[in-house]
């Protein structure tokens, strides 16, 4: 199976274990990751309003360019899909927002076409978790994993559409799948303070430790990510004292291609 | 006054938000992880819009707390969601003519060996035009 990839700007730098991982853990589930060519920054947030246009253009060409492929668009940097997947949405719902991008992608059109979809989907609904158990080498048994959702990866909910925004389960499944423990505890859906890291330390420091102190009294030994901005603000701002790792190095781990 | 009420609507029709929904439970703030940080709360915001008290919100800096997590937009009962009147309230700042709030030469400041990109650009996304 071919699928288009959208690695986004943090993935090429900060975050390359990120990346790799990912396209070496897919080519071993039989996944061919194939990078959208000249992709441009997604901007990192999504802007709700609708009268903001020009600034998410890089995200309906890198949509566009799916299309034409007929491919599903991946990404498995939360922030980057949550951009995608947001920006579809409003092109496919609000009239005003579509026709403005049409006037300014003429003479191609797009109306929203494209699947969206986050590398963990990729992995639940098109590969399935079953079948990743069965190509795992390297059992993650007796490690109590926290999975560590964020905001972007699940919200909104509506738009997302990935998992009970709530009460999600596609993480703990996926550490399952690796023979691991999951670890659920209150805080794993609340924001680590984001961007905020920027304009106010002391906020990023409290969200983030907040998290990390909750995963650790339900006893996590680790926690993991798909987000590289959480990761950061775990790690510089939250003083994380466990690992906190991404989602595809614990899989990269589990299928014995870890290097 | 004819302009305070331009600049009102102007904020409904961006943010797409029907503010009368709203039945000021206050969960939207209750839930809010900026609130400690905020001289306006969300569900103000709310309110303020819908009775055109803007001015106060406009020179607040309560309009660069939002992290937009988005988790008054899904625990909101009404389906108010809040975070996009607070993003047309500051919209309506950073688009003005110098008043972006984060400027480039601020940057190399806020630099650590480690901080991601992605950091950054959301930075500028939110906080300037």
């Amino acid at each position: 199976m071919k699928v288009s990839y959208f690695p986004g700007c943090t993935l090429k730098t900060k975050a390359k274990v990120l990346d790799y991982y990912a396209r070496k853990c897919a080519e071993v589930l039989g996944v061919t990751l194939e990078e959208i060519e000249n992709w441009q920054c997604c901007g990192g947030v999504f802007t709700t309003s609708t009268d903001e246009v020009a600034t998410k253009l890089s995200s309906v060409r890198a949509l566009m360019n799916a299309k034409s492929k007929n491919q599903p668009l991946v990404s498995v940097c939360s922030a980057c899909h949550n951009v995608l997947k947001q920006t579809n949405a409003q092109v496919k719902n609000v009239a005003d927002f579509d026709r403005a991008v049409n006037n300014y992608i003429a003479p191609d059109e797009y109306h929203g076409e494209t699947e969206v979809i986050h590398y963990l989907e990729l992995l639940r609904d098109k590969i399935g978790f079953d079948k990743i158990k069965e190509k795992v080498v390297n059992p993650l048994t007796g490690r109590k994993i926290a999975a560590y959702y964020g905001c972007l990866l699940l919200r909104p909910g509506k738009v997302l559409a990935m998992d009970d925004v709530e009460n999600p389960t596609i993480m703990e499944d996926f550490i399952r799948a690796l023979g691991a423990e999951p670890v659920i505890y209150s805080f794993r859906n609340e924001c680590c303070g984001g961007y905020i890291a920027l304009e106010s330390k002391q906020l990023a420091k409290e969200k983030s430790n907040r998290v990390i102190e909750n995963a650790k009294g339900k006893g996590a030994e680790e926690i993991v990510t798909a987000c590289p901005l959480c990761k950061y603000n775990l790690e510089k701002n939250g003083c994380a004292d466990i690992p906190v790792v991404y989602l595809t190095e614990l899989l990269a781990e589990a299928l014995g291609v870890k290097e | 006054m004819e302009n305070k009420n331009n600049v009102c609507k102007e904020i409904i029709r961006r943010s797409g938000v029907n503010p009368r929904k709203c039945m000021k439970c206050g969960k939207c703030s209750g839930t809010c992880p900026a609130y400690d940080e905020m001289e306006y709360h969300p569900h103000q915001f709310v309110s303020m819009v819908e009775t055109g008290n803007i001015e106060p919100l406009l020179n607040s800096k309560s309009i660069y707390r939002c992290l937009t997590c988005f988790a008054c937009v899904d625990r909101c009962p009404r389906g108010v969601e809040p975070a996009k009147i607070i993003e047309a309230v500051r919209l309506t700042v950073v688009r003005e003519q110098g008043k972006n709030h984060l400027k480039p030469d601020q940057i190399p400041e806020l630099l650590d060996d480690d901080l991601p990109q992605q950091a950054i650009v959301s930075a500028f996304r939110k906080y300037t035009k």
